[in-house]
C-alpha cells in the first residue's frame, strides 16, 4: 500500500516538474522574443534619424523643411531616458514633410531626393512595425508573468518587468486612418 | 533571406489563402529571396510551382460549421519538422495560424523568427473562443502578426489579444494581363460579367440581375456572364423565363478560367453591398484591363480612384447600376480609357509592392538576417 503511495506521489511531483518547467521554458521564450524585438526597435528608431539627418543635410529639400528636420531628428537622437516624447516629434515632422500639398508632384526630376526620401519613409515604417511588435511581446510577456504560478515560484527571476514603448509613429495622415494599409506609399 | 511560408489548405483546391500564398511567394523570389512553400498536397502527383514542397493528403474534417481540408497528426508535424531542417530557413511565415492544420504545427515545433498572416474575419467565433488557450503557447511564438483587413484584424485582437499589422492582399498583375476571351465571348451584342458566390447576397448578384432585367429590355443582344459556386437555379429565378437564356452561369470555374472570364465581357460589374474591406475580384478586373462598374464602398471607391478608373454606381440601386453599365456599354472610348485608368491604378496593389511592406516585417522580426534584404527594399 505505502509502495502504491508513494508511486502516485512520485508520478504526481514528476508531472508538477514537467509541468512547471514547460512554463519556465514558456516564459523564457518570451523573454528571447522580447529582446530581439527591443533590440529591432532601438536599430529601427536609430536608422529613422540617422536617415531623417542625412536626408536634412543633404539640401536636397528646401532650407525651412530642413531646419524642422534637422530639428526633430538631432532631439530625438540625443533623447535618452524620456525618448517618446521626441520620437514621437520627429513622426510628426515627417508626416509634414511627406503630406505638404503636392509633394509626390514636386519631386518629379529629382531622383536623389526621391531615394532618399524612398529610405526615409521605409525607415518610418520599420519603426512602426517593431514599435507594434515590441508592444505585443511585452503585452504577452506581462501576461505570462502575472499568472500565480509564475509569480509564486518566481519563474522570470530577476528580469525587470517589461514597459510598454508609446509613441506616435504612423505615416498615414491625419483623418485617413481607415485605410486598407498601415503603411501607405508616400514616394513611389 | 530564406523565407519558408506555411499554407494551411490544400494546395491543390482554388482559395483565397492558396492564392495569396502564391503571389507572395512568386513576388519574394522576383525580388531575389529564397523562398520555399509546404502545404498539404499528395506527394504522387507533380505540383507546381516547384517551390511548393507536399506534406501530405489534406482529410475532410468538419471545423469551424462547415467541412475543411485540412493537414494534422504526428505525419504532418514530423513532414513540417523535416521541411523545417531542410530549409534552414531565417523566417517561418504561416498563414492562417489559428486554423488546426500546418501553420500551427509549424508554429509549435519552429524555433526561430515566426511572422503570422491571419486572413480570415470570424466574429464571435465559438471556435476561436474555445479553443484560444490551447492556441496561445503556440501564437506567443509569433513574433509579427499581419492582418489582411480590418476585420481579420478585428477578430484576432477579439479573440486572442496583441495586434497586428494591416497589410492588404495583392494581386499578381502579370497573371491577369494576357488571356484569350472563352469561345464566343463577348459575342456583339454587349457582355456584363459577374464573378463571386452567386448566393452569397454581399457579393450582390441580385442587384446586378435586376439591372441586367432593366438593359435587357431594350437590347436584344445583351448577355451576363457569370462565374462562381452557389445555386444556379435561385439566381436564374430572379429574371424573367424570357431572358434567361441570355444569363450564363458558369459555376465554379478554374484559376486560368476565372482570367479569361475578365476577358470575356464588355463591362465587368462589381455590385458587393458591403463587407468588402479590399476587393480582389477588383483589382483583377483592373489588372485584366476590364472597364468597371462597381458599388460606391468606400474601399472601391479608393481602388478606383474616386470614379477615374471605373464607373461608380450608388450602392444597392439597381437602376443607377444600369445606367453606369449603359454608358459604358455604349462608349467603346470611354471604356478604353477606364480601362487604361485601371491598368496605371491597379499597380498599387501588385504583388511587387506589396511584398516589400511583408519584408519589412521580416526585416522587424530577424533584423539580423534582414540587413541583406535591407539592400533589396
Amino acid at each position: 500500500m505505502t509502495a502504491v503511495t508513494s508511486l502516485v506521489v512520485i508520478i504526481v511531483l514528476a508531472l508538477i516538474g514537467v509541468y512547471v518547467s514547460w512554463r519556465a521554458g514558456r516564459l523564457d521564450r518570451l523573454h528571447a522574443r522580447l529582446e530581439a524585438a527591443r533590440f529591432a526597435l532601438d536599430a529601427a528608431l536609430v536608422r529613422r534619424s540617422s536617415v531623417a539627418l542625412e536626408l536634412a543635410s543633404s539640401g536636397l529639400l528646401d532650407p525651412a523643411t530642413s531646419v524642422l528636420l534637422a530639428d526633430s531628428a538631432h532631439e530625438a537622437r540625443a533623447a535618452r531616458a524620456a525618448r517618446e516624447l521626441p520620437e514621437s516629434d520627429l513622426t510628426r515632422a515627417l508626416r509634414a514633410v511627406f503630406g505638404q500639398p503636392e509633394f509626390r508632384a514636386s519631386l518629379s526630376g529629382m531622383q536623389d531626393a526621391v531615394e532618399l526620401l524612398a529610405e526615409l519613409e521605409g525607415a518610418a515604417h520599420q519603426v512602426f512595425l517593431a514599435r507594434k511588435f515590441y508592444n505585443d511581446a511585452v503585452a504577452a510577456t506581462q501576461a505570462a508573468r502575472r499568472r500565480w504560478l509564475a509569480r509564486a515560484l518566481r519563474l522570470a527571476g530577476n528580469a525587470a518587468m517589461p514597459e510598454f514603448f508609446d509613441i506616435d509613429d504612423s505615416l498615414l495622415p491625419a483623418g485617413e486612418e481607415d485605410q486598407e494599409a498601415d503603411m501607405p506609399h508616400l514616394t513611389s | 533571406m530564406r523565407i519558408g511560408l506555411v499554407c494551411p489548405y490544400t494546395w491543390d483546391v482554388p482559395g483565397g489563402v492558396q492564392e495569396h500564398v502564391r503571389g507572395l511567394a512568386d513576388a519574394l523570389i522576383d525580388l531575389g529571396h529564397y523562398a520555399s512553400v509546404i502545404a498539404p498536397a499528395n506527394e504522387d502527383e507533380l505540383i507546381e510551382p516547384r517551390y511548393v514542397v507536399p506534406a501530405g493528403r489534406a482529410v475532410p474534417v468538419p471545423y469551424n460549421g462547415s467541412v475543411a481540408r485540412l493537414a494534422f497528426g504526428f505525419l504532418s508535424a514530423s513532414r513540417v519538422r523535416r521541411w523545417l531542417k531542410e530549409g534552414d530557413f531565417d523566417v517561418v511565415h504561416v498563414h492562417e495560424p489559428t486554423a488546426p492544420s500546418l501553420s500551427l504545427l509549424a508554429c509549435w515545433v519552429f524555433d526561430g523568427p515566426l511572422v503570422a498572416t491571419v486572413h480570415t474575419a470570424m466574429p464571435r467565433s465559438r471556435v476561436l473562443h474555445v479553443s484560444a488557450p490551447i492556441l496561445q503557447s503556440a501564437l506567443e511564438k509569433i513574433s509579427g502578426r499581419i492582418a489582411v483587413s480590418e476585420a481579420a484584424r478585428t477578430t484576432l485582437v477579439e479573440h486572442l489579444g496583441g495586434d497586428a499589422v494591416l497589410i492588404p492582399n495583392g494581386v499578381s498583375v502579370h497573371r491577369f494581363e494576357k488571356a484569350d476571351p472563352l469561345p464566343g465571348w463577348p459575342g456583339d451584342g454587349g457582355t456584363l460579367g459577374f464573378l463571386g458566390r452567386i448566393d452569397e447576397p454581399r457579393k450582390g448578384l441580385s442587384v446586378l440581375l435586376e439591372a441586367f432585367t432593366l438593359l435587357a429590355a431594350e437590347r436584344p443582344g445583351l448577355r451576363l456572364l457569370v462565374a462562381g459556386p452557389g445555386d444556379a437555379d435561385e439566381a436564374l429565378e430572379q429574371v424573367p423565363p424570357a431572358l434567361r437564356d441570355r444569363v450564363v452561369l458558369l459555376g465554379q470555374v478554374s484559376d486560368e478560367d476565372k482570367v479569361r472570364v475578365y476577358h470575356s465581357v464588355d463591362v465587368f460589374c462589381a455590385p458587393n453591398t458591403g463587407g468588402e474591406s479590399f476587393g480582389i475580384v477588383l483589382a483583377e478586373a483592373m489588372a485584366a484591363g476590364a472597364p468597371i462598374v462597381a458599388s460606391d464602398l468606400d474601399a472601391f471607391r479608393r481602388v478606383l480612384r474616386a470614379g477615374r478608373a471605373g464607373e461608380l454606381f450608388q450602392n444597392g440601386n439597381a437602376a443607377d447600376l444600369a445606367a453606369a453599365a449603359a454608358r459604358l456599354l455604349d462608349d467603346p472610348v470611354r471604356r478604353a480609357t477606364f480601362a487604361e485608368a485601371a491598368l496605371v491604378a491597379v499597380r498599387d496593389y501588385d504583388w511587387q509592392v506589396v511584398a516589400r511592406d511583408v519584408l519589412r516585417v521580416y526585416q522587424a522580426v530577424a533584423p539580423a538576417a534582414g540587413r541583406v534584404a535591407a539592400a533589396v527594399l
